[in-house]
């Protein structure tokens, strides 16, 4: 059994320890965040590695065998998550590290304490832990939200802890309710118990999974579930914002694992719920696009934009349709992120107007950020040669009947061309209707844009190699849907006899 | 006595949302905090009601499913985490708005 499954949780604890301890030098400060967040991104690379050859490892804490101990599970899926997580984090605190953060504030700390929460969310087995984890990512996030202080973040930031909490109880009835019934917290074992329930006791499970989905709705910002999401991020501070941006998928990455393995025997419990609500959230993230008055709230509703068209590849419910999901998944967190982070800097270069979309003083780097903010925006929408594009041709190839391709293909092509509309309405009227003066104390220096520029590269780069990140993903795709994989490394799990530990 | 607590959480539940949906930030963070109080009982009853049964294993025939008070203890500490966490925004909340409505704005008052 290898110990290095349990690396990406215990580095970005012991970071955030270490970096609360040592906060008085911020140079010392960034120093520790940006190597540890290195490590990461390594172990992390090395983890997908070891995923990437098909095998499941388990890990299986204090030595308690599975089902009765909790235990870390490493496929695809919670690799690929993990690579995601560690690369979006990499390019967020490179962007904190440029004067973002000020000395003594717990910025840093915070974000690794954030990691923590969601790799340890990605890794987990057990459905109780999931519900641990999911609380220390949400109160770092809730600390998060409020970096910086100030009005809107306070009101903004209550709203978020009070739906989280409520959110929280909503999972816990859920979970004791599935463990009433099964008896058992390991995920893959209450599938299993599932499958083989009492007629009488069903009722209650499907009680318990349309409760869990509740809960995952909240988190991932389905409709109507949305309306925390564009004031909280629109308040945030813009690392903060950016690194949300995975937040969100976290909702959807938990709804395809415990679909997939606790309610496998009961595929139409979430359909007839996922193709209403996939459609109304993406309808909703137009419309807040095309009526959003600053550019940090469109780029919110952008995000509930891409949570639809996800739903909408999840409610498609192939292998091909979950394989382009994926990639979708990981193109919008990451562009997401990069528009967050562009907006952040054209905001300081416009004075008192900051991001409202108004004419206002040219840009002092209106060239270089204009350029950014076209591309950003082309791969968002879906224009080649980003991974947008790539994303959405393969969500359309994946329909599997007519009635599908009626449904998605006007969805997909019709939010496409009202999101470009707005965005290109927003980036005229800041780029080019200008008036007055620039304010040339506001330049940014060459690090900001060195991280807004590695995430849209990152974006072009994933559309080039499109093919064998496709391959991956199907692959991904097929062992989830394969579950039998999943529970035969849990049989085939050997605890760790005296000696070997010595 | 599954009905007794069966009507026990499901009056705490009611009135936890009844004092969510006020205007205050105050019994708003009360009916969380209620909710938790519900919560944390239903986790404990999902583990059997039962009368006499020893807590320590092997003192006797049977025993209560230990698992549900593990769980149950587990969400006291978070829950209690929480609650203090969001009591001390909403004070944060009152002082940068100068009043306690949970939008901020005292014309929405009620």
């Amino acid at each position: 059994m290898s110990h290095w499954i349990l690396i990406p949780i215990l580095l970005p604890l012991f970071t955030g320890l270490a970096l609360l301890i040592w906060s008085d030098r911020i140079c010392v400060t960034r120093a520790i965040s940006a190597t540890s967040a290195l490590a990461l991104l390594a172990v992390d690379l090395l983890l997908l590695q070891r995923a990437a050859e098909g095998t499941i490892s388990l890990y299986a804490l204090g030595n308690w065998p599975p089902p009765f101990g909790i235990v870390l599970v490493l496929d695809r899926l919670a690799a690929l998550m993990l690579v995601m997580t560690s690369v979006l984090a990499l390019f967020v605190i490179w962007y904190a590290a440029c004067d973002r953060d000020q000395p003594g504030d717990s910025l840093h700390p915070l974000i690794h304490f954030l990691l923590m929460g969601l790799n340890g969310a990605f890794l987990t087995g057990d459905i109780f832990n999931l519900f641990v984890f999911f609380e220390v990512l949400l109160l770092s996030s809730y600390a998060l939200l409020l970096h910086g202080g100030g009005k809107e973040r306070a009101r903004a930031g209550f709203h978020y802890v009070v739906l989280n909490l409520a959110g929280s109880a909503l999972f816990l009835i859920a979970v004791s309710l599935l463990y009433g019934v099964t008896g058992t917290l390991n995920m893959a074992d209450m599938g299993q118990r599932i499958a083989q329930l009492d007629p009488a006791d069903r009722p209650l499970a499907i009680t318990g999974g349309l409760l869990l989905f509740a809960v995952f709705g909240l988190k991932a910002a389905v409709a109507p579930l949305y309306f925390w999401l564009p004031s909280a991020y629109a308040a945030a501070a813009g690392p903060v914002a950016a690194l949300f941006a995975v937040m969100t998928k976290l909702g959807i990455y938990s709804m395809v694992r415990v679909y997939s393995l606790v309610f496998a025997s009961e595929p139409g419990l979430l359909l007839p719920w996922l193709w209403p609500l996939a459609l109304v959230t993406l309808a909703a993230g137009i419309v807040g696009v095309l009526a959003a008055r600053e550019l940090r709230r469109q780029v919110a509703y952008l995000v509930l934009v891409s949570v639809g068209t996800l739903l909408l590849g999840v409610a498609m419910n192939s292998q091909q349709a979950l394989a382009a999901s994926l990639y979708y998944l990981v193109h919008s967190t990451w562009i997401c992120a990069a528009l967050f982070i562009l907006v952040d800097l054209m905001r300081q270069q416009r004075g008192l107007l900051e991001d409202t979309i108004e004419s206002g003083p040219p840009l002092v780097q209106g060239t270089i950020l204009g350029i950014f903010f076209f591309v950003a925006c082309a791969s968002v929408v879906g224009l080649p040669p980003t991974s947008g594009f790539v994303g959405k041709v393969n969500l359309m190839q994946a329909v599997s009947s007519t009635v599908e391709a009626v449904w998605v293909w006007p969805a997909l092509l019709i939010s496409g061309l009202l999101t470009i509309t707005a965005l290109s309405r927003s980036g005229t009227t800041i780029f080019w209707r200008t008036t007055g003066d620039v304010i040339a104390q506001s330049r940014a220096g060459v690090m900001p844009m060195v991280a807004v520029g590695g995430l849209l590269l990152i974006s072009i780069v994933f559309s080039f190699a499109g093919d064998p990140v496709l391959s991956f993903m199907s692959d991904t795709a097929q062992q989830l849907a394969d579950s039998t994989a999943y529970l035969e490394a849990s049989s085939l799990f050997q605890p760790v006899e005296r000696g070997d530990i010595r | 006595m599954e009905a007794l607590v069966a009507i026990a959480i499901g009056v705490m539940t009611s009135c936890a949302i009844y004092l969510m949906l006020r205007a205050r930030t105050f019994p708003v963070i009360l009916g969380l905090t209620l909710l938790s109080y519900a919560v944390n009982l239903f986790i404990f009853v999902m583990g059997r009601l039962s009368t006499g049964n020893p807590a320590v294993i092997g003192s006797g025939e049977t025993y209560p499913d230990p698992v549900p008070q593990a769980l149950v203890l587990t969400a006291i500490v978070i829950g209690f985490a929480m609650t203090a966490f969001i009591l001390v925004l909403a004070l944060r909340a009152r002082v940068e708005l100068g009043n306690d409505h949970v939008d901020g704005n005292q014309e929405g008052r009620t």
